[in-house]
């Protein structure tokens, strides 16, 4: 009898870069994203799933990295926050919150950021309420909330605009 | 990785002076990218990783600690066990108390008992977290358990279970607090309301990072470096450098991002010793990432008190004239920074209010939990919340309204500098305005109608509260001595540096280590309009580093004091160097110093731009060509200038318990409208309103952001958060799990407006702010109150769940108490 293996390797895509490692079987995502990809704009804010610090966008859906194995990725394809900004030019999102002042510490700000493009890739142009159910499971201790919801209409009004072909500023997620 | 994206958010377009300008943060473009550097993202070479073994047990004897499991484990280094960690130890840990709270000998790790839920006796180093964690469990610890104490006012009787057998009872410190006459208030008064209980209850603000720390004993140097998140290093260092028997000068401290602290990331310095003990053992860098049950367990909470027999007597037309009450605050198992809590509230005695005769007898007590220390709104939110309580209860059982009533009794415009029966100067503020702004922005005629049409019995009820506070700043830490006489503080203070680097950039050091506070932008938009540049142009070096000598003892942010302190250094620094920069000028332009001017990193003669030299070349002279320079000029000059903003603070009077213990008072006013369901006593805020009066806002934006946030812990705390202990002093709420954080649902937006009116005691005319003064607590509290009936039980408790509100909802049915009664002179109308 052979022990059974503690250990897989696992092909993970992030940000649009091709990762091959062997990861420990109790490893989790997030712990995988953050110490073995040194990919530390992922935060860790609690361990069950409760502050969204944590969320990444992984094949599509929004997750909480720190709910899922390392070894559960294997094949996925992930956004991080790191993979927001491109060619030197942050996200409407990320701007949006820099004019808004939608963080104070920046510690809940990478989830935020990715629960935030998740709900604007599936409704471009959410209501306040809808932003609100958006975020919910994400937890900020500093803003309450107040300018993050801002911040996030802010984009959602320029969606809008643009979808209604009024003005083409901003926009996207 | 991704490269570093700049914002299009910046300042350019606008113009000087830029304090008073909502200028972008500084901050923004590497957090919202996720390049901030939190503590977790940092380390050191050949790092292990720490694992603190806590005790299961609230109160126990260690009958043994054995560690042979564990270092058998493959990947571990060390452990460290508490007795050990004693003997590498030269003192216990520094005590603010006297007496018997004086006696109590704390050490990095637990030493014969445990004393709280979490209490750690040992810490694992491994080579991996896992490892760490893995090992951790294998060490064998044997209890005795013991009886526990959880009520913070049974903790003081005298055949309670005592926590700490050198000091020989729970008391830390007791102490009474008279000033007026208040027995002749009462005696004369019209009507005296008396309140049984009130009882404020234990939370956190819990800050979305945890605690950390990287600690290195250094081999050949001796050099302890520490890495961490703490928000007051150097008290820190001058806690545990006598314990460690490490100078100050071999300490190390450094910080970088901060996510989130709020008080909470003051007082884990017996960690720190631990890891800096454990490094020592393993011969090297121990990092500790603290886990969020870990820190929910064993970090710190917030000072829970309970308020006894409560006296106020009320004149007929209203007036207040002061208080009296019993006080106990339960500080939990050990003294972190406390008993600091039995002085700091009486920064603000009478509140907003007038009264001038106040009896407090206060009692510190030790109690089988959590230690506490600072917390958002320290120790005057609970003194507030009493206060604003008793506004609410007077006005419920006397008939006045309570806008009114606190019209008549609060301190009034024309009344500053008002010097509050302690000695107290309350700086500046105009609290009946602030106090209309809120309720027009809270719509509360609107609501008032919707309250009139509602009534009760329909379902649905509409109560309308209002939480009035001080937000005290800059502190006098001679107020300690009111605790302790024979401590050595007094005043306070901050210190920045302001150089020119060698290519002629600017460059600010600062003392304190923000967490949110945008301390990198307003320390340039301040340095920016003394030099005549734009803050884009000034670098704000990134967190806090001992190595940089921009500290006092006082160095940190805490306690609602950056406008004041923080930028007052900043001033007094560029100041300096704008006036070397001068010198320099004068002697390239062959000019005297009166005719130059700077302008956008330029030193020039006014009015004639061709005679100019740019700030590379006035550093060209001064760092690298300094043979041109006459010897004078060579001797005096460096452009590294370095600024210790001093508050004008007196002594106060240890013995009658005066003295101007703060500098500044901003004020807040909220105004909250609750609609609660009958059949559920579910309570929902459909209106809130915050006016912040904190004098001239060096950035309104940030100011707007740090009322936000203030208002939405605080209606958390009322409403979601609180910390309970079963009566074996198991903790109920461990994670965020039971400990139900306010999210995006549960906050309501919030309506923000503003007053300025200037500190005429500050450099800038600004006011600390942040705290809040727990605001929400009283307000949803008084809305709450104000949906009851005559009949019903006061609001009692400052935390209400559905549950509770239910309960009150229900008081008159059940017959319960209602824990106030009025006593009139027969002659008095009310």
């Amino acid at each position: 009898m052979t022990e059974p293996s503690t250990t897989h390797a696992i092909e993970v895509t992030i940000n649009g870069k091709i990762y091959h490692r062997e990861v420990e079987a109790r490893q989790l995502l997030v712990h995988f994203i953050r110490d073995t990809l040194d990919l530390t704009g992922t935060h860790i804010g609690c361990d069950t799933g409760s502050c969204g610090a944590c969320s990444v966008i992984l094949n599509g859906k929004l997750v909480k990295s720190c709910m899922l194995l390392a070894p559960q990725a294997d094949g996925a394809v992930i956004d991080t926050v790191e993979g927001l900004a491109a060619d030197g030019e942050l996200a409407p999102l990320q701007e949006s919150f820099a004019a808004h002042h939608g963080l104070q510490c920046g510690y809940c700000t990478p989830g935020m950021l990715m629960s935030a493009t998740y709900l604007l890739r599936e409704n471009p142009t959410p209501t306040a309420e809808e932003v609100r159910r958006g975020i919910k499971g994400n937890l900020c201790r500093c803003t309450g909330y107040v300018n993050i919801v801002r911040s996030i209409l802010a984009v959602a009004e320029a969606n809008r605009a643009r979808l209604t072909g009024t003005s083409a500023e901003g926009g996207q997620q | 990785m991704t490269a570093t994206a700049t914002s299009t958010a910046g300042t350019r377009e606008r113009t000087a002076p830029w304090s008073g300008q909502s200028v972008a943060r500084k901050e923004d473009g590497r957090l919202v990218q996720g390049q901030g550097s939190f503590i977790d993202d940092l380390g050191m070479h050949g790092q292990g990783y720490a694992w603190f073994v806590r005790s299961p047990h609230a109160h126990a004897r260690i009958v043994s600690v054995d560690p042979s499991r564990a270092l058998a484990a493959e990947g571990v280094y060390a452990v460290l066990t508490g007795e050990e960690a004693k003997q590498m130890c030269e003192v216990p840990f520094f005590q603010i108390a006297p007496g018997a709270g004086a006696r109590i000998e704390e050490w990095p790790l637990a030493v014969d008992k445990v004393r709280y839920q979490g209490d750690a006796v040992a810490v694992v180093l491994a080579d991996t977290r896992d490892a760490a964690r893995d090992a951790a469990e294998l060490v064998d610890v044997d209890y005795e358990p013991l009886a526990v104490v959880v009520d913070g006012v049974a903790a003081a009787d005298p055949g309670a279970v005592v926590l700490h057998e050198e000091a020989g009872t729970n008391v830390a410190w007791h102490g009474t607090y008279d000033y007026g006459d208040i027995d002749w208030a009462l005696e004369s008064a019209d009507h005296v309301v008396r309140i049984d209980r009130l009882h404020f209850h234990r939370f956190s603000s819990t800050p979305l990072e945890c605690n950390g720390a990287t600690v290195n004993w250094d081999r050949g140097s001796g050099m302890v470096e520490v890495k961490s998140n703490l928000q007051m290093p150097m008290f820190a260092a001058m806690v545990i450098g006598p314990t460690l028997g490490v100078p100050i000068n071999k300490f190390s401290f450094s910080s970088r991002d901060i996510g989130g602290a709020f008080g909470n990331k003051i007082a884990f310095y017996p960690q720190i010793a631990a890891l800096a003990l454990l490094s020592r053992k393993a011969g090297r860098p121990a990092k500790w990432t603290e886990y969020r049950t870990e820190h929910m367990m064993t970090s710190t909470h917030g000072n829970e008190r309970t308020f006894l027999d409560i006296e106020v007597p009320v004149m007929g037309d209203g007036s207040i004239l002061g208080v009296k009450v019993r006080a106990y605050d339960d500080v939990g198992a050990y003294l972190h920074y406390e008993p600091l809590g039995a002085v700091i509230w009486s920064q603000v005695v009478p509140g907003c209010y007038k009264m001038k005769h106040v009896r407090v007898d206060f009692t510190t007590t030790l109690t089988n939990k959590c230690p506490v220390s600072p917390n958002r709104g320290y120790s005057r939110m609970q003194h507030l919340w009493m206060l604003e309580r008793i506004i609410d209860i007077v006005a419920h059982e006397l008939g006045f309204d309570p806008v009114e009533l606190r019209k008549r009794n609060y301190v009034q415009p024309e009344d500053y500098p008002y010097e509050t029966p302690n000695g107290c100067v309350y700086d500046s503020g105009d609290l009946p305005r602030s106090l209309d702004i809120a309720l027009g922005l809270a719509q509360v005629d609107f609501w008032r109608r919707r309250k009139q049409e509602l009534g009760t019995g329909k379902g649905k009820r509409v109560g309308i509260g209002i939480g009035s506070t001080l937000d005290s700043g800059t502190n006098n830490f001679g107020q300690a001595r009111i605790i302790n006489p024979d401590l050595p503080f007094s005043g306070n203070g901050e210190a920045a540096l302001a150089k020119l680097d060698l290519y002629g950039e600017v460059n600010i050091n600062l003392g304190t280590t923000p967490q949110g506070q945008s301390h990198e932008t307003t320390s340039a938009q301040v340095a920016a309009d003394i030099l005549n540049m734009s803050p884009e142009d000034v670098t704000v070096t990134v967190g806090f580093d001992q190595a940089h000598n921009s500290f006092v003892g006082f160095s940190g942010t805490y306690a609602s004091q950056f406008a004041v302190t923080g930028l007052g250094a900043v001033m007094g620094a560029t100041e300096k160097l704008r006036d070397q920069i001068l010198e320099v000028g004068s002697f390239a332009l062959e000019a005297p110093k009166e005719e130059l001017e700077l302008s956008s990193g330029t030193c020039m003669v006014r009015g004639d731009p061709s005679r100019s030299i740019p700030f590379i070349g006035i550093a060209n002279l001064v760092y690298t060509n300094n043979a041109v320079l006459p010897p004078e000029l060579r001797s005096t000059v460096d452009l590294n200038c370095r600024y210790v903003y001093v508050p004008p603070f007196a002594v106060p009077d240890a013995e009658h318990k005066t003295g101007n213990l703060t500098l500044t008072y901003a004020s807040q006013i909220h105004v909250c409208v609750v609609e609660v369901d009958e059949e559920t006593g579910a309570t929902e805020i459909v209106s809130y309103a915050a006016v912040d009066d904190c004098g001239n806002r060096v950035n309104p934006r940030i100011v707007e952001g740090q009322v936000h946030g203030a208002a939405a812990l605080g209606i958390g705390a009322a409403l979601y958060e609180t910390f309970d202990y079963d009566e074996e002093g198991q903790l109920e709420q461990p994670s965020f799990y039971e400990y139900h954080a306010g999210t995006a649902l549960d906050i309501p937006d919030i309506q923000s407006g503003y007053l300025e009116s200037p500190s005429p005691f500050t450099p800038n005319g600004a006011k600390g702010m942040g705290e809040g003064g727990g605001a929400p607590l009283h307000a949803v509290c008084a809305a709450i109150q104000d949906v009851l009936g005559k009949d019903d039980a006061v609001v009692s408790d400052s935390h209400n769940s559905s549950e509770r509100v239910y309960e009150l909802l229900h008081s008159a049915d059940h017959h319960r108490a209602r824990g106030v009664t009025v006593v009139s002179r027969p002659s008095a109308d009310a």
